[in-house]
């Protein structure tokens, strides 16, 4: 069990440095920081002068080097527009992208998993058609237009919320509501799916004719077993949800890591940007990994056979 | 003394009939052999009797287990039977039992539901049961999951499942059909024994008829959905008399070394969309006459003590079976 946790800590570890190597890379080969901050009309000393200041002068790979030097000892590099620490910005911004994160995976949570297990039970009923199509409905909308849609229902049309800004609970409702609909959409359908296929397994039958409620089979036999492929959907949300966060957030005026990624980006603001790509791939990485732990808690055969190798 | 009574018994799957009324008994303390090729309905029918069928599946008849009628009963109350009256084991153990939970807590469920022990006791028992089916080191192994034994250990852990509600009577559903030879001789000879010491009812659900002669007292065949000839179990080996009996009595192969050449029952079940209005094993049948494909034989009393359904029934002659069966005492 060791070296499997350590081997996925590993790979965990790589994946984040091969993410970083990207947006490295490709950050300096996009755009020039220099012409961006200072303006198309600078003069030609005062963009040499920036250049020299940020180390934009030197071969990329010395720039990876200083880069990789500086993040080893957590510094994280500064912005280059307010010469405030990147990290310091990044971290500001956080708690309003989780206060939009947090509530929306445990709404999708909370109503996918009981809606796709519900919809299993009850095959065929009215209950079970109206879960599937409204799951269709609620993955395959994109968040900008559902976004779009919630603003012109709930706050132009029946001013009941505002449509954007963070001064109150209240602003937060439509971009959580926004966030959830997908990832309801998508678990009900995976949670029901998986049920289905552990409902028709020989060892529920025997759950069944060893006299067992229908309650105590569905819940100490069925999701048990279920819980497997349902936690792999949640990693993959979980991952995703902090991205996810980056659309919404521009739709809703919310001033997370969303749009501070956006304005970063435009500004061509090395730092900021990398520190942000940072804090997404690790949210990933570390959901995948956590993903992977609970697997060897879920299921015994795959515990035997990691520890075996 | 009768124990269940199944009367009438019809299944459909989604319009389909697959059970065309079964009728069959068993008493405390016996053990009845059900034969028949796969699909012909013998584990449908026991999995009907408990309510174990796929909600798709329409069930009507009666079953009654001294009095209690199952068919259309509450949840609760076919619940109550189920594990503690009747326990059933079936065809694939390794599938058979949950991969995520221990054996031990898989036993000491049914311990807690069917006998209300729990804590040490109840772990003690569930040692005792799994030592008493044959688990070698079995104070250690009740802590192992399932895929951590062999098919043939994990039919033995369903076994030791089953006994745990201290049933009156053991559905065992094809108990050895996914196991290899040598084992599958085990868990029959663990069957018997069980049976003599804890003196339950016993139905053996096979399509081994040297498996069901080993064991039972009594024997049902079954084709297509339907009972076709049932008696005590030695006249029934030594002079079949439906042909399909005969049939499958023909297709075993001898064991004494003469090489005869097998007969195998020509052609298939019908399909159950398409039955024939007549004798559903007429358009296999060798004795069939215009009479059988129009007409259906009803299972009747027969003067030997049998019942049977057969127009043409097999004259009494003496089978390769049979005779193998006197020369080897079982």
């Amino acid at each position: 069990m060791l070296t499997y946790m350590l081997t996925r800590v590993f790979r965990a570890a790589l994946t984040i440095l091969l993410v970083m190597t990207f947006a490295f890379v490709v950050l300096r080969l996009s755009g020039d920081p220099a012409a961006i901050m200072l303006g198309p009309d600078a003069p030609t000393d005062s963009v040499d002068a920036f250049r020299a200041e940020w180390g934009l002068d030197d071969p990329i790979w010395k720039q990876y080097f200083a880069y990789l030097k500086s993040i080893a000892q957590l510094d994280f590099g500064i912005s280059m527009r307010d010469r405030s620490s990147a990290i310091m910005l990044v971290l500001e911004r956080l708690p309003a992208t989780l206060a939009l994160t947090v509530p929306t995976l445990l709404i999708q949570l909370g109503i996918g998993i009981p809606a796709g297990v519900y919809a299993a039970l009850h095959r065929q009923s009215v209950a079970d058609r109206g879960v599937i199509m409204l799951s269709i409905f609620g993955f395959t909308i994109p968040s900008f237009v559902m976004g779009l849609l919630l603003v012109l229902v709930f706050a132009v049309t029946l001013g009941w919320l505002p449509s954007g800004g963070q001064d109150s609970w209240r602003h937060a409702i439509l971009p959580i509501l926004t966030m959830s609909v997908g990832g309801i959409g998508i678990l009900a359908r995976f949670s029901r799916s998986a049920m289905i296929e552990v409902m028709g397994q020989p060892y529920i039958r025997t759950a069944m004719a060893k006299g067992l409620s229908w309650r105590d089979v569905v819940w100490k036999h069925a999701l048990p077993n279920a819980s497997v492929p349902i936690v792999t959907i949640v990693g993959f949300m979980v991952g995703s949800l902090i991205a996810g966060a980056v659309v919404v957030e521009s739709i809703f005026s919310w001033p997370g890591i969303g749009r501070l990624l956006i304005v970063s980006v435009s500004n061509r603001d090395l730092a900021v940007v990398q520190c942000l790509l940072l804090v997404i791939a690790s949210s990933m990485v570390i959901a995948n990994l956590c993903v992977d732990f609970a697997y060897g808690l879920l299921d015994p055969r795959l515990r035997a056979k990691t520890t075996a190798h | 003394m009768t124990f269940v009574s199944i009367r009438d018994l019809k299944v459909a799957f989604d319009g389909v009939h697959v059970l065309h009324g079964i009728d069959l008994t068993v008493a405390r303390g016996e053990a009845v052999g059900l034969v028949g090729e796969s699909g012909c309905g013998k584990s449908v029918t026991w999995l009907a009797a408990l309510g174990l069928l796929p909600g798709k599946a329409t069930v009507s008849g009666s079953v009654t287990v001294e009095g209690q009628q199952l068919i259309g009963a509450a949840r609760a109350s076919v619940e109550a039977v189920r594990g503690g009256r009747i326990a059933m084991i079936f065809q694939d153990p390794s599938s058979s039992l949950n991969p995520v939970r221990t054996v031990g807590r898989q036993i000491c469920e049914s311990l807690a539901l069917h006998r209300g022990l729990d804590g040490r006791a109840r772990r003690a028992e569930a040692v005792r049961l799994l030592d008493m089916v044959g688990i070698p080191d079995a104070a250690r192994r009740v802590d192992l999951y399932p895929h951590e034994f062999s098919g043939g250990q994990c039919q033995r852990v369903m076994i030791a499942m089953a006994l745990a509600g201290e049933p009156d009577l053991l559905i065992a559903d094809e108990p050895t059909t996914a196991l290899d030879a040598t084992i599958q001789a085990q868990i029959l000879d663990l069957l018997s024994t069980l049976r003599r010491e804890t003196g339950m009812a016993m139905v053996f659900i096979s399509h081994d008829l040297g498996a069901v002669g080993a064991i039972c007292e009594r024997v049902n065949v079954m084709y297509a959905g339907r009972i076709v000839e049932s008696g005590d179990i030695a006249p029934m080996f030594e002079r079949p008399r439906h042909p399909y009996t005969q049939g499958l009595f023909d297709a075993i192969p001898r064991l004494d070394g003469t090489r005869n050449r097998l007969i195998p029952i020509t052609g298939t079940v019908p399909d159950p969309r398409r039955m024939p209005d007549g004798c559903a094993f007429a358009p296999r049948c060798t004795k069939a006459s215009a009479f059988c494909t129009d007409t259906r034989p009803d299972l009747k009393p027969q003067t030997d003590g049998r019942d049977l359904a057969c127009f043409h029934p097999v004259a009494h002659q003496q089978t390769v079976a049979g005779e193998e069966r006197r020369r080897i005492p079982a």
